[in-house]
């Protein structure tokens, strides 16, 4: 892909900041009348020797690469092209391999190969020779440009904010891409499966036939247990997370001294940048095994796999999310408030239920938000320390399954990309995405809400 | 005129904020019923003086009090004095408007519902209504008690704080530049209304506004940098003060 020319632009590039700058400082008038640097006319030359060139490198490869593909595929003697269309595709994409000077298990025409390595040798010449031309021409026609007092700093400005645009609308399409994608793939599934057998079915084995034609039991696709498991999961960490969250926070702002309170909130802090499948072999090797001991000495059945090891450990993984944030917001509490309660003889329990909490609340609110749908969303865990079966239980100590780890194990493996069990993990995903959102969103507008009071 | 009862007998009081000295061996009668003003240039300890009377400054690490505060004849610098009981004694009011988010109702209620000091929602109800005619504002708020305190006016949220004060039922209320952040009309009702309490409460205020302390307080205390300067009845101080320096600040000649 990259070759030659891509080099020679980029070094002239290069140098033609110097040459850009040097001109700029001959030409005395230039920085007086238009109040720019001579740096500025170096990128503005920089520039306009790079970005041309370079466009019409991107425009040509694209191009040419759907021509060569089109072209090769006529040049494959009638007899020998297969009628189905992916069929079709596949025999072209041996040619390639075997162009590229690979080998390939089906036998493919001398005549096409020999085809593809011409095309491709003249469409490379060709690109190359145009546009490093192209980088050349440009470089003069804008060197000269220098002369004419040209206001480099104004250009440059409109070129960052293009750029700025160009990398926002990135993140944006990007987003909207994938969601468009979910919707696409789950109104499929939705067309092999009910609505209401989804949301509402209580037996989840997506075992669909692998190959066609074989006999297998269909698959089932009620996706109520998953989602019980997920809750399950989720409700025991944040019974976790919450309180010792919630109170780590009122102890680190309203006791802690300064001193104490600079260790201790790293501290804390850090249990959220441990990686989560450390957390996983946690859940798995240490306290899943520990809560099976204990609870069979008291003569409870449980497994090493249980839905109380994962919730636990991601417990512990979502306590900083809650004890940060929520520190953050009791802080910002104003300082009048306290004096007010202990003015009227509250003792400092009561100011922290009475006022302090209510104050914080929209913003504790928000905080046990953006944990719970870190926890929703978290699958490493529990792929490791929660179990595989889709049970409908609310027994803690029972093996669960959940959301993500179903997803990972629709994906994983092989088969068919459009059957029904691939869809269904993009049903999965989908109806995960719309819960996070909400959550985020409600967060999100909650937080601001409690902002605008104290701002 | 009824002979004046001490209320507050503060003896030799020094405060530190750390190593440094921000109130220098300061004697002072208050006298109930009254209003008692204090005033000064900025920084010279009129708020450290003032929250000692509720112990205020214990909230403050550094800050160490010595001497001795009697209210009613009991030190209430003890260190084994009951907090909650001296304040809810000694209310107090503060320079911006505090109200707590919560209804209008909940605001004064705050202070009687964790003191438990009624037995019933009518008793209950009747204190915050008797508190907020207290303070003047009954007759703007009575249709909207279970509205948010926040989202009155600064002048109708000063005067809450104050009904809020006054519903433990203390005797002495403090208020530290009650009206710096109210306009004059708000400032007016505020100043009526501490002619109208001290009847039934003693009152100190801070105040930067000298026709202020003129016009609402009985004595005036000035200060200057920690040191009591003079202390006498206020008609006294603004037309013939006894020191040069409390000539020099009331005349706005320094500050
Ligand atoms: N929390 C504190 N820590 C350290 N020093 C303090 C603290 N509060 C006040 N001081 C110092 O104590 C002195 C008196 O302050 P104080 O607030 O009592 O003055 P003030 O007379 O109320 O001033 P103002 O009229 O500006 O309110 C000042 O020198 C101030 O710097
Ligand atoms: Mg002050």
């Amino acid at each position: 892909m990259f070759d030659i020319s891509l080099y020679f632009i980029f070094l002239l590039g290069l140098s033609s900041y110097y040459i850009g700058k040097n001109r700029a400082k001959k030409n005395i008038n230039l920085i007086t009348e238009t109040g720019g640097l001579e740096s500025h006319y170096g990128m503005y030359l920089v520039i306009w020797t790079i970005l041309p060139a370079f466009i019409f490198y991107l425009i040509w490869s694209v191009i040419s690469n759907y021509l060569i593909k089109e072209a090769t595929l006529g040049s494959i003697p009638n007899d020998l092209l297969p009628n189905n269309l992916s069929m079709q595709k596949l025999f072209l994409d041996s040619i390639i391999v075997v162009a590229k000077g690979g080998s390939s298990l089906s036998k493919v025409p001398e005549i096409s190969v020999a085809f593809y390595q011409n095309f491709a040798f003249y469409s490379t010449l060709g690109k190359s020779i145009s546009t490093i031309s192209i980088s050349l021409i440009s470089f003069f026609i804008f060197y000269k440009k220098i002369d004419s007092n040209v206001r480099a700093k104004n250009f440059l400005e409109r070129i960052i904010l293009v750029f700025l645009f160009i990398s926002s609308i990135i993140a944006i399409m990007t987003t909207v891409g994938i969601i468009l994608s979910l919707i696409v793939e789950t109104t499929k599934f939705f067309q092999d499966v009910t609505i209401f057998e989804y949301f509402f079915g209580l037996l989840w084995s997506p075992q669909m036939a692998l190959r066609e034609g074989q006999v297998a039991a269909e698959g089932s696709f009620g996706a109520v247990p998953v989602f019980a498991g997920t809750f399950l999961i989720t409700i025991i960490a944040m019974a976790l997370a919450g309180p010792v969250g919630l109170f780590s926070a009122i102890y680190l702002s309203e006791y802690a001294s300064k001193n104490t309170r600079k260790i201790v909130k790293p501290t804390i802090e850090v249990l959220a940048g441990v990686p989560t499948v450390v957390y996983g072999f946690f859940a798995a090797l240490v306290v899943g095994p520990f809560i099976r001991r204990t609870s069979e000495s008291f003569g409870l059945a449980s497994s090493s796999e249980s839905a109380l090891a994962a919730g636990l450990v991601m417990g512990i993984m979502i306590i900083p999310f809650i004890s940060s944030l929520s520190d953050d917001v009791i802080n910002s509490v104003p300082q009048s408030l306290r004096e007010a309660s202990f003015g009227v003889g509250a003792t400092k329990s009561e100011t922290i239920k009475k006022v302090i909490i209510p104050a914080a609340l929209p913003g504790i609110v928000a905080a046990f938000m953006l944990a719970i749908s870190r926890a929703i969303g978290e699958t490493m865990i529990v792929v490791m320390a929660a179990g595989l079966s889709a049970k409908l239980t609310a027994n803690p100590l029972d093996s669960v399954t959940t959301v993500t780890v179903q997803i990972v194990t629709l994906l994983v493996g092989d088969h068919e990309f459009d059957s029904t069990k691939t869809m269904a993990a993009f049903a999965l995903g989908m109806t995960l995405f719309a819960i996070t959102l909400i959550l985020n969103i409600y967060a999100i507008r909650v937080v601001k809400k409690y902002r605008e009071k104290y701002d | 005129m009824i002979k004046e009862q001490t209320k507050l007998d503060i003896d030799n009081v020094d405060v530190f904020y750390g190593k440094k000295q921000a109130i220098f061996n300061v004697d002072l009668e208050i006298k109930k019923n009254q209003v008692t003003a204090f005033i000064g240039p900025s920084g010279c300890g009129k708020s450290t003086l003032l929250r000692c009377f509720n112990r205020m400054n214990d909230l403050i690490d550094i800050c160490k009090v010595s001497g001795s505060i009697l209210l009613d004849s009991v030190n209430i610098l003890d260190k084994k004095l009951d907090l909650v009981r001296l304040r809810t004694k000694v209310g107090m009011v503060f320079q911006k408007p505090n109200p707590f988010p919560k209804s209008i109702y909940d605001n004064v209620a705050y202070g009687p519902k964790i003191h438990g000091l009624c037995e019933d929602i009518s008793e209950l109800d009747e204190v915050v209504e008797k508190s907020l005619k207290s303070a003047g504002l009954w007759n703007e708020v009575k249709d909207r008690l279970n509205e948010p305190g926040t989202g009155i006016s600064g002048g109708q949220q000063q005067r809450l704080c104050i009904a809020r004060a006054i519903a433990t039922n203390p005797d002495v209320i403090l208020m530290d530049e009650p009206c710096s952040a109210l306009d004059p009309i708000a400032t007016a009702r505020v100043e009526e209304l501490m002619q109208e309490l001290k009847k039934n409460y003693t009152i100190i205020v801070v105040t930067h506004n000298m026709q202020q302390a003129a016009r609402v307080s009985e004595k005036t205390a000035f200060f200057h940098l920690g040191h009591l300067i003079e202390f006498g009845n206020t008609e006294e101080i603004f037309t013939s003060p006894n020191e040069i320096k409390t000539q020099d600040y009331i005349t706005g000649r320094f500050g």
